[in-house]
């Protein structure tokens, strides 16, 4: 069966710095897999040359089967390549309803509509607001952006990137930023989207891998250094090495149960 | 916080837009020796509809509005002049010659976002205003365009000399118009525009074509300006150069300012307080008229984001909250 979403030895070099080094993924549909490494592994790099921020240099992208190693940001899109930011990227003067809504009306093609009352699309802000409603948001569609909190902020990004439809999303550092209390309802959201998508998610917090991932990558130094389930690859004598020296290795096993 | 969305709830009318379409009727029979600035009221405001739908929903700064108000008033005359003395077309043909230039332009000048995109539709309306003054042979240059006359509204209402026909005429352009820009910016297409007014790069990233609705916008607003410089022609049987000149710009910009900008009748306010604190305080003191504008130009920037809509907004909520806390 064609994979969701496939990469083959991608590589991007900023000057004499290989920073992703033949990266080959593979997605099936429904994949729940995470990305990890540590700081400066190439992993934010990987997710801008998925979305199209950047070009790869060499490699292929495989969207379902069709090459989209140099489509557009929007054509990904399109077709079902939707990411989150790392940083909550919304439109902070309007509300979550008009946020989701924004997104709903883009993609049943209802934008163009210029002497309908977009009010009276009761489609379409029907399924926004069932949107809302399985991110847990309903009680604040009202409110702007700029009055919720940031953990919401993240869920309305989740929301917006729902509402288009994605095969394949990719989810930049969904907790990154918000507090722990918050991060069990971001991941409950997350185990409630649809099983047919297949999302990749880049995370730090162990904690939040082992939660959400059927299957982990370990990146570092621009390569992925190993692929497996997750309690293999937080066993893994090589990868806790990597972690060594880095803060992060108390993080790290934190995620694993005892023995 | 409000309990419903604005954004979504545009379509809907308010029972207190009456008294102001009440009021300019009633401005018809109350003050019939004042209908010639009453006219040239009701054209401007058309004007600045049609800038606000540019600078108000879609976030498009532009400083050379005048450019498509002045190729709709030429337009218009010329077509008058050449033989073409049917108003309501002729208006349209005006409209319609501004929104080609429009859309000429728009998709590379809607590239640019704000200082840039400011100063370059400076520039075009600078062109055309010094283009305009070279070809006298077809504008008349400096001396303008006259001798142009247009037969009867519908064939039936004469052009009078106390201007009757004249304000209703123009009138019932800001009237349909109005409600055009209603219906465009209530749309799901509105709602985009508004999306990018707020974060353009994000619209794009949920696979929004932003220079294609900008450009839309951008041609719908030149045909309005095309129109309100048409009847600006008809009405006046005058063109002269001040219609493409960065006056004409700015001060349809202050106008908008004055009202609210991206609230419809803040176009429609702002062009009446602009025009008539512009007549009386010329007529009390001609040389320091501009120091009054000035003045409300600040209260309004300061105490009022949004002009007097916004400040009008905020009394009436703090009315609200005042009777809400008296409440048990």
């Amino acid at each position: 069966m064609t994979a969701a979403l496939e990469t083959f030895d991608l590589c991007k070099t900023f000057g004499a710095l290989k920073v992703v080094d033949r990266v080959s993924l593979r997605l099936p549909q429904g994949a729940r897999h995470a990305l990890i490494g540590p700081n400066g592994a190439g992993k934010t790099t990987l997710v801008q040359l998925l979305s199209g921020v950047l070009r790869a240099d060499s490699g292929r992208i495989l969207l379902a089967g069709a090459d989209i190693t140099t489509s557009s940001q929007q054509r990904r899109v399109k077709q079902g390549l939707v990411r989150t930011f790392q940083v909550t990227n919304l439109f902070r003067g309007l509300s979550v309803l008009e946020n989701v809504f924004l997104a709903v009306s883009e993609r049943q093609g209802a934008s163009r509509q210029m002497f309908a009352a977009a009010g009276r699309r009761r489609d379409l802000i029907e399924r926004a607001e069932a949107i809302i409603e399985q991110l847990g948001l309903a009680g604040d569609r009202h409110r702007r952006i700029s009055e919720i909190a940031y953990g919401q902020q993240r869920l309305v990004e989740i929301a917006v990137a729902l509402s288009l439809d994605p095969k394949v999303l990719l989810l930049d550092e969904p907790a990154a930023g918000i507090p722990s209390r918050e991060t069990s309802l971001l991941l409950d959201a997350v185990e409630r989207l649809p099983p047919d998508i297949a999302i990749l998610m880049i995370e730090h917090d162990m904690h939040v891998v082992r939660r959400f991932a059927r299957e982990v990558s370990v990146l570092v130094g621009g390569r992925i250094l190993m692929t497996g389930l997750p309690h293999e690859v937080m066993s893994s004598q090589e990868v806790h090495s990597v972690y060594l020296g880095q803060a992060g290795q108390k993080r790290f096993t934190a995620g694993v149960p005892h023995v | 916080m409000t309990a419903r969305s604005e954004l979504l709830e545009r379509h809907s009318y308010n029972p207190i837009e009456a008294l102001y379409w009440l009021l300019l009727i009633g401005t018809f029979f109350a003050f019939p020796n004042y209908l010639s600035i009453a006219t040239t009221v009701v054209i401007m405001a058309l004007f600045a509809l049609s800038l606000d739908l540019v600078l108000g929903f879609a976030g498009i700064v532009t400083l050379g509005h005048a450019a498509y108000f002045g190729i709709g008033a030429y337009t218009a005359a010329l077509l008058a002049s050449g033989g073409w003395r049917e108003p309501i077309i002729d208006a349209v043909l005006a409209g319609l010659a501004s929104a080609g230039l429009a859309l000429m332009i728009g998709p590379a000048l809607l590239l640019l976002d704000g200082l840039p995109l400011i100063m370059v539709t400076m520039a075009v309306s600078a062109i055309l205003f010094e283009a305009a003054n070279k070809a006298s042979w077809l504008t008349g240059g400096d001396d303008g365009l006259r001798d142009f006359s247009f037969l009867p509204v519908f064939g039936l209402f004469p052009w009078s000399v106390y201007g009757q026909t004249s304000y209703l005429y123009a009138l019932g352009w800001l009237a349909l118009l109005f409600v055009l820009v209603r219906r465009v910016v209530s749309s799901p297409f509105g709602v985009a525009l508004q999306g990018i007014r707020e974060n353009r790069a994000r619209m794009r990233l949920i696979g929004s074509p932003v220079i294609g609705h900008l450009v839309r916008a951008y041609t719908l607003s030149a045909f309005m300006a095309g129109i309100a410089g048409a009847v600006h022609a008809q009405t006046n049987k005058f063109v002269s150069l001040e219609v493409l000149g960065i006056d004409t710009s700015v001060d349809v910009v202050v106008m908008l300012v004055l009202g609210g900008i991206g609230r419809l009748y803040g176009a429609l306010i702002g062009a009446p307080i602009y025009i008539l604190v512009k007549h009386f305080a010329a007529e009390w003191n001609p040389y320091h008229w501009m120091f009054i504008i000035g003045a409300l130009l600040i209260v309004a920037v300061r105490f009022g984001y949004g002009g007097l809509l916004g400040i009008l907004g905020r009394i009436e909520a703090w009315f609200a909250r005042a009777r809400g806390t008296r409440k048990p």
